[in-house]
C-alpha cells in the first residue's frame, strides 16, 4: 500500500468513527446507563417506604433465592420464589412449543398461497399487533371466562354441563401468551419457508421419503434458522411477560415479571426487584447462547 | 431378457385446468420404453416432455390412461413407492446435507443398514468421480459437480428407470459434451433404463438408442436416431430434426412432379417432398436430368458451405457442400447450376 493510500485509509477509518459517535453516545446512555443504575440499585439497602438508602447491602441478591426468618434471622430457601421462576420458565417453553405447533402450519399455508393472497394473509396475521396488548388480553379473558364464549358454546353443544374454570390458571396464561406471541413465531417461519425451494419436496418423495420423512429430513432442517428466530422471539418476551399473567392468571399465578413489579410496589424492596431483573437478563442471555449454539451444531455455516 | 417393458404409457391424457380453459399437455400418448435402453424424449418447449416425465415419476396424476413400470400398474402409487428416480433440471440437491449424505439419502429413507449406505455411497461417488468431495456442502460445488451429485444420488438406490429432465441444459458447451459421454458410460455400466428429456436434437441423435419426438402434447414418431433422421413420418419431425428442404410435389407416373416441372424419384406418400441439404449434388446447369437452379447466396460454415438456391418456380432450396481445402466452394452468386438428389434421398411426407 502506498503512503497516500495509507493516509486515505486511516482518514476514512477516523471519519467512520466520528460518524458513529452519536450512535455510540445513544447506546451508552440509553442502553448501558439504565443497566448500570439497575446493577447499582441491586446492591443498595431497601428504604422503608420504597426507593433505596445509599449503603451497600448484598441482601437484594440473597433475597432472590433465600428468605430471612423474621424471628431468628436464619436464611432459608425461598420456595415461593423458586415456584415463580419454575412457572415462568415452564410457561415460556410451553408457549414457544405451542406457538410453533400452531405457527408452522400457518406459515406453511401462507407461504404456499399465490403472491397476492400471501400479502393479505400476512396482513391479517399482523393485525393484532396494531391493537393494544391489554385489550387483546382482555379479549382472551372474554373468551375463556366462565360465562364467556368458550364455555357458552360448549354448554350449548351439550359437551359440558358446568363451565370449565380456565381463567386464573396457568392454562389461561399459556393460551393468552400463545395467542399474543403467535405472530412473532409465524413471521420468521414464513420468511424461512418462503425461501424454501419446493422442488426439494419432490426430490425427497422421489428418493423414497414418506411425508413424515420429508418433513423431518428435508423441511425442518432447512427452515431451522426460522424456527430458531421464532423461538427466540417468543421465548424471550414470554419469560418477562407481565400483562398477560396479570390479567389471565389473576394476582395468584405470578410470573417473574409480576414478581419484579411486586418488589417495586407493595413489596417495597427495590434492590430485590433490581436483582431479579438482572437475573432475568442473565437467564435469557445464557439460554440464548446455549440454544443458538445447539441449533447451529452440525448445520451448515454457509447455508 | 424378460419381455416386460421398463415403461408403458397407454392412451395417457393429462389436462391442466377445468372445463373450457382445460389444456391438454398430453393428448392420448401411448409409448413403450424397453428395458435397458437410452430413450430420449425430444420436442420443442411446451410440448409436454416434462409432463410425461412427471406422470412416470408420480408427481402428477394422469387425467386418463394408465402407466406401467416394469409391467406393474403404478397409476395410483405415490412417487416414493415407484422404482424410478429423477435427475431434476435444477438438480434439487439438499443444501443442508453433504455430497455423501445427498447420495445416501434414498437408501437412508429406505431404512438400509448404515454399512450398506456407506458402501453404496462410496461406490456411487467413485462412479461419478467425486470421491474427493464427499464431505463438501453442495452449495460449494460447480455446476458440473452438482450435476454429478444429482446423478449419483438418483442412481444410488438402483432404480428400474432413471428419469432425466434436461439435465445438461444448465452446463456450458464443453461440459455438456463431457457429460453426454459420461451419461452414456453410466447407462452402459449400470444397465439402468434412461429416459432422457431434451430439446437439443443433436444431443438426442448422438446419445439415444431410440427417440420419441413430441409436439403439442402428441407423440409424433418413435424410432432409432437413423430412422427418425432418414425416414421422418411428417413435416414436423423432418423439420425439427436436422435441416431439410420442403418442395410441393405431385405423384405422377415414374416419380413425382415438382412445381418447376422436373420429375424425380421419391419414396413414401404425401404431397410434400423432403430432401436434406447434404444429400443434394450440384452439377453443371446443362446436365441431363438435373433441376435448374440459381445460386442466390453462399454462407461459409467452415467444414461446409451452404448455398441458397432458387428454382425456376420460385421455390427455395438449401444445399450443403463440403468446403474444399482452399475454402472456396467454386460457386458464385447468380450462377446457374444443376441440382440432383442422391439415390433414396428424396422422400414424400404427410404434412
Ligand atoms: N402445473 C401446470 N398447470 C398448468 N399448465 C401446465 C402445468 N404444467 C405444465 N403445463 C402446461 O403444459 C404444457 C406442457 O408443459 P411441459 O412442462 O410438459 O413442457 P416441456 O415439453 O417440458 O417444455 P420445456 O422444454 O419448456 O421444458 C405447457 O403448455 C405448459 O404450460
Ligand atoms: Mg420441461
Amino acid at each position: 500500500m502506498s503512503r497516500a493510500e495509507d493516509r486515505q485509509a486511516r482518514a476514512s477509518t477516523r471519519n467512520g468513527w466520528l460518524l458513529s459517535v452519536p450512535a455510540l453516545l445513544l447506546l451508552l446512555f440509553a442502553a448501558s446507563g439504565p443497566l448500570v443504575i439497575v446493577i447499582v440499585y441491586s446492591f443498595l439497602t431497601p428504604g422503608q417506604y420504597g426507593n433505596v438508602v445509599w449503603g451497600f447491602s448484598p441482601d437484594g441478591w440473597i433475597g432472590v433465592l433465600f428468605t430471612r426468618d423474621i424471628f431468628d434471622d436464619t436464611l432459608g430457601l425461598a420456595d415461593a420464589h423458586l415456584t415463580i421462576f419454575w412457572r415462568s420458565v415452564k410457561l415460556s417453553l410451553e408457549t414457544t412449543v405451542l406457538t410453533f405447533l400452531a405457527g408452522f402450519p400457518t406459515a406453511w399455508f401462507i407461504a404456499t398461497r399465490p403472491p397476492k393472497a400471501r400479502a393479505l394473509w400476512l396482513f391479517l396475521i399482523t393485525i393484532p399487533f396494531w391493537t393494544n396488548l391489554l385489550i387483546r388480553t382482555f379479549a382472551i379473558n372474554e373468551v375463556l371466562r366462565s360465562e364467556g364464549l368458550m364455555n357458552t358454546v360448549l354448554m350449548k353443544l351439550g359437551l359440558i354441563s358446568a363451565p370449565i374454570q380456565v381463567m386464573y390458571t396457568d392454562t389461561a396464561v399459556l393460551i393468552g401468551m400463545a395467542y399474543v406471541y403467535l405472530p412473532l413465531m409465524v413471521l420468521p417461519l414464513f420468511a424461512a419457508i418462503d425461501r424454501f425451494d419446493m422442488k426439494l419436496l419432490e426430490a425427497g418423495y422421489d428418493l423414497y421419503a414418506s411425508r413424515w420423512q420429508v418433513l423431518r429430513h428435508v423441511i425442518l432442517p432447512i427452515v431451522k434458522p426460522g424456527i430458531v428466530a421464532g423461538s427466540i422471539l417468543v421465548f424471550v418476551p414470554s419469560l418477562g411477560a407481565y400483562v398477560t399473567p396479570r390479567v389471565l392468571g389473576g394476582g395468584k399465578n405470578m410470573m417473574i415479571g409480576n414478581f419484579i413489579e411486586l418488589q417495586f410496589t407493595q413489596g417495597r424492596n427495590w434492590p430485590l426487584g433490581a436483582a431479579l431483573s438482572l437475573l432475568l437478563l442473565i437467564v435469557v442471555m445464557v439460554a440464548l447462547l446455549v440454544y443458538v449454539r445447539a441449533a447451529n451444531k452440525g448445520s451448515n455455516p454457509h447455508g | 431378457m424378460s419381455q416386460t417393458n421398463a415403461i408403458e404409457a397407454r392412451h395417457t391424457i393429462k389436462a391442466f385446468g377445468q372445463g373450457d380453459s382445460a389444456h391438454r399437455a398430453l393428448d392420448d400418448v401411448s409409448i413403450t420404453i424397453r428395458k435397458g435402453e437410452f430413450f430420449t424424449l425430444l420436442g420443442p418447449s411446451g410440448c409436454g416432455k416434462t409432463t410425461l416425465l412427471r406422470l412416470i415419476a408420480g408427481f402428477e396424476m394422469p387425467t386418463a390412461g394408465d402407466i406401467l413400470i416394469d409391467g406393474a400398474e403404478v397409476t395410483d402409487l405415490p412417487p416414493n413407492k415407484r422404482p424410478v428416480n429423477t435427475v431434476f433440471q435444477s438438480y434439487a440437491l439438499f443444501p443442508h446435507l453433504t455430497v455423501a449424505e445427498n447420495v445416501g439419502f434414498a437408501l437412508k429413507m429406505l431404512g438400509r443398514p448404515k454399512a450398506e449406505v456407506a458402501e453404496v455411497t462410496a461406490r456411487m461417488l467413485a462412479l461419478v468421480k467425486l470421491e474427493h468431495l464427499a464431505g463438501r456442502k453442495t452449495a460449494q460445488l460447480s455446476g458440473g459437480q452438482q450435476q454429478r451429485v444429482a446423478l449419483a444420488r438418483a442412481l444410488a438406490p438402483h432404480p428400474k428407470v432413471l428419469l432425466l429432465d434436461e439435465p445438461l441444459s444448465a452446463l456450458d458447451l464443453k461440459l455438456r459434451k463431457e457429460m453426454q459421454v459420461e451419461l452414456k458410460r453410466l447407462q452402459m455400466e449400470t444397465g439402468i433404463t434412461f429416459v432422457f428429456v431434451t430439446h437439443d436434437q443433436e444431443e438426442a441423435l448422438t446419445m439415444s438408442d431410440r427417440i420419441g419426438v413430441m409436439s403439442a402434447g402428441k407423440l409424433q414418431q418413435v424410432g432409432s436416431p437413423r430412422e427418425i433422421y432418414t425416414r421422418p413420418v411428417n413435416r414436423f419431425v423432418a423439420s425439427f430434426i436436422g435441416e431439410t428442404n420442403f418442395l410441393p410435389a405431385k405423384p405422377v407416373a415414374g416419380g413425382v412432379k415438382l412445381g418447376c416441372g422436373a420429375v424425380v424419384e421419391a419414396e413414401g406418400e404425401g404431397h410434400t417432398l423432403t430432401v436434406r441439404p447434404e444429400q443434394l449434388r450440384l452439377v453443371a446447369a446443362n446436365e441431363p436430368g438435373a433441376i435448374a437452379a440459381t445460386v442466390e447466396n453462399l454462407v461459409y460454415f467452415g467444414t461446409d458451405t451452404h448455398l441458397n438456391l432458387r428454382l425456376s418456380d420460385g421455390e427455395a432450396l438449401v444445399a450443403r457442400v463440403q468446403s474444399p481445402p482452399t475454402g472456396d466452394a467454386g460457386f458464385a452468386m447468380g450462377q446457374a447450376v444443376g441440382v440432383t438428389f442422391l439415390p433414396g434421398a428424396a422422400r414424400l411426407i404427410r404434412d
